[in-house]
């Protein structure tokens, strides 16, 4: 559904239902350049299981208008304003990475409105290497190409899609074409420059669960020790034979996984 | 890092969609030769029939044998996604229906496999959808064809009999300015000789029995989704922008981005019109498409080599193929089909349907029968044949003539294959002049 947030248009995928506040809620965060699209299939189960589910489309992506926002910290606000839209007190987050650092910070800045949160594919500090960053601000398709390649593990690099017939490269490659101008480098630049994590994460005091792709080449398992260390609860997952790109190569582990804090 | 970086052709042709398979580690893809697979526990069930999980219900929905040929064929494309049907004409079918119902229309090339033509003339109006047949050298006749019911513009990358060469690029630009999509049948190219996505096309349908396979022992179809046309923009296509009562009025386009129509025509086509395909046809198309790039050079090699040599004879009035001088699309063909315009072609012999029939019996080599892509060479002489309820006249608004002859060249060496062309040439002369006494 459409909703208005700061004067802009604002897309939420809800399963086609009404927002219940009465009910508990889980808003998902896209990562860079994606969109809600990357949630289906979780947004479909934890509606059926009495959830209301709030995928959203950050603004300047998929479906919703304005400009991308510059900041983690922005974004942040703007999911609680997005809470606050629909009457939602409080609400679990499950972020994929940029939206995984959304989630970081809302749980730190904004702990009485967030119940637990999820960080999929995650690190902090999230760096990007210039090569991304300078051609993503060019607008030059090979942003794209790296994150694609870069995003899955190697042995997903060829493929074996558990959901029947998806090509999930060219999938994942379809949805960055799909992103507007300048929109994917806005993203990157506000993943490269958060550099408060670690301590926001020492604020963190909802359940958190920590939901990584072993063989993940952008957000590593051996640079979350620092997070690790910050989120002393945190329940970690390391998913084998999945890379960055979870939702997509391992999304039964992901499914269950999620249920921990769910 | 770029578009090089990513796996070329020949390591998907063989990698695209396999993993060794995690029960046995078998390297090479398992026959999952089962109806139905097993739920761990009725929650597990209910997310799989609400997709909330990825995988396997019932073999006509899906299955793990298949899904790997539709990856595979999905990653040769570049595309989003695929689907395994019972044929080629399967394939055509499921991307009509998922795209349209009665009182559509289509705008289709005139010059087609004999079984897509019945199926646009003949079949779809009984069901209410129309077509309409243009000249597939002339971008503007697609253009002047299309009506505000119209939903979709359908031609093969080399068009039957003659070998047009579809200008997919022009093709495209006009369809995608009337908001619509170009489908094309890319059987006898595949995708080593030309890419249509990257030419503008949104989804190709292929026969797998010819040349995917090569092996000529199976029936299959695939039907393959660019992801890159914006139904939404479009605004024609509400199977796909607005709510599916028979999916508890899922939206395809929100839910599933750029591989809606894929989506939608998993799950309702292949659901309801059940033409899917067998684990076992899979298996073997995936045997051949490993080899697709080794043999798709050799059978243009060799037709090149007896194109040259039908050329040289006295016998032959004209050889069809675009690559020759005088074919009108030989510099399209440049342009598109760099590697070759592949291995079926036909030629046209002096003296008539008796030259053509003596020439077909005289062969040793090739086999006559009616199929293309085989490794081994094929032949059929259409005035006799598929065609033969065709008068003269009617033969040549067809493109074909009384002594025309279809080849499809296989993998033999080009020294018999010549060989036994010339024993037929030989029948073939006595026979006409024997029609001439």
């Amino acid at each position: 559904m459409m909703i208005t947030v700061n004067e802009h248009d604002v897309y939420c995928y809800t399963n086609s239902r009404e927002i219940d506040p009465a009910k508990p809620s889980i808003v998902f965060i896209h990562g860079s350049g994606m969109d809600h699209c990357v949630w289906t299939l979780a947004s479909r189960h934890f509606a059926r299981h009495g959830n209301n589910v709030i995928s959203v489309d950050l603004p300047g992506h998929g479906r919703s208008g304005g400009a991308p926002l510059a900041t983690i910290e922005t974004m942040a606000d703007w999911v609680i304003t997005v809470l606050d839209t629909f009457n939602i007190e409080q609400a679990a987050l499950v972020g994929h990475s940029l939206g995984s650092l959304i989630a970081l910070e809302s749980a730190a800045a904004h702990a009485s409105r967030i119940r637990a949160i999820a960080l999929v594919g995650t690190t902090s500090p999230m760096p990007v290497s210039d090569a991304i960053l300078d051609a993503a601000k060019a607008n030059d398709h090979s942003a794209f190409d790296m994150l694609t390649q870069w995003g899955f593990s190697k042995r997903h690099q060829f493929g074996g899609n558990r959901s029947s017939g998806i090509w999930m490269i060219g999938n994942t490659l379809r949805l960055y074409e799909q992103s507007g101008p300048d929109v994917l480098f806005h993203d990157m630049r506000a993943c490269n420059d958060y550099q408060s994590g670690i301590e926001q994460a020492s604020r963190v005091t909802c359940p958190t669960l920590l939901l990584l792709g072993a063989e993940d080449r952008l957000t590593p398992v051996r640079s979350t020790q620092g997070l690790q260390s910050a989120l002393t609860s945190a329940k970690v997952e390391v998913l084998p034979g999945a890379g960055h790109t979870i939702m997509v190569e391992a999304p039964n582990a992901m499914l269950d996984a999620l249920h921990q804090v769910l | 890092m770029a578009a090089s970086d990513y796996p070329g052709l020949d390591t998907l042709a063989l990698h695209a969609g396999a993993q060794p398979d995690p029960a046995t580690g078998a390297r090479a893809t398992p026959i999952y030769q089962t109806a139905s697979f097993c739920f761990p526990d009725s929650d597990h069930a209910a997310s799989l029939f609400n997709i909330e999980r990825a995988g396997h219900v019932y073999s006509r929905l899906s299955n793990p044998t298949n899904a790997v040929l539709e990856e595979r064929i999905a990653a040769l494309e570049g595309g989003v996604g695929a689907i395994a049907t019972a044929s080629g004409q399967a394939a055509l079918h499921l991307a009509i229906i998922t795209l349209m119902g009665a009182g559509s229309h289509i705008v289709a090339s005139a010059a087609l496999y004999g079984g897509s033509h019945n199926l646009f003339a003949y079949t779809l109006p009984r069901f209410g959808i129309e077509t309409t047949f243009v000249d597939p050298r002339d971008p503007q006749a697609f253009a002047s064809a299309i009506q505000d019911n119209t939903r979709l513009i359908f031609g093969e990358t080399l068009g039957n009999p003659g070998l047009d060469v579809l200008n997919i690029p022009a093709i495209a630009d006009v369809a995608h300015q009337a908001g619509l999509p170009l489908m094309v049948d890319s059987t006898f190219t595949t995708p080593y000789l030309i890419k249509p996505f990257e030419l503008g096309a949104d989804i190709i349908q292929h026969s797998a029995t010819k040349f995917l396979s090569g092996h000529g022992i199976v029936i299959g179809g695939l039907l393959v989704d660019s992801g890159h046309f914006d139904w939404e923009a479009s605004g024609k296509f509400p199977t796909l922008t607005e709510p599916y009562e028979g999916f508890h009025n899922l939206i395809f386009t929100e839910e599933f981005g750029p591989t809606a129509f894929i989506q939608r025509a998993r799950k309702e086509g292949l659901r309801d019109f059940g033409a899917c395909m067998a684990p076992t046809s899979a298996f073997h198309i995936l045997q051949g498409i490993e080899t697709l790039s080794v043999r798709m050079n050799r059978h243009v090699d060799n037709t090149r080599e007896i194109v040259d040599f039908l050329m040289a004879q006295p016998q032959v009035d004209r050889v069809g193929y675009p690559e020759l001088d005088g074919h009108p699309d030989q510099s399209l063909a440049a342009t598109l089909l760099p590697k070759g315009c592949g291995a079926v072609f036909s030629f046209d012999l002096s003296g008539g349907r008796p030259a053509g029939i003596a020439f077909v019996d005289a062969l040793n080599v090739f086999s006559h029968l009616a199929n293309i892509g085989d490794a081994k060479s094929l032949v059929i002489h259409p005035a006799s044949t598929t065609h033969h309820r065709m008068d003269a006249e009617a033969l040549a608004a067809g493109g074909i003539g009384e002594g025309t002859i279809r080849l499809s060249i296989g993998l033999e060496d080009a020294k018999d294959l010549i060989a036994d062309l010339k024993q037929g040439l030989r029948a073939a002369g006595k026979a006409a002049g024997g029609s001439r006494s």
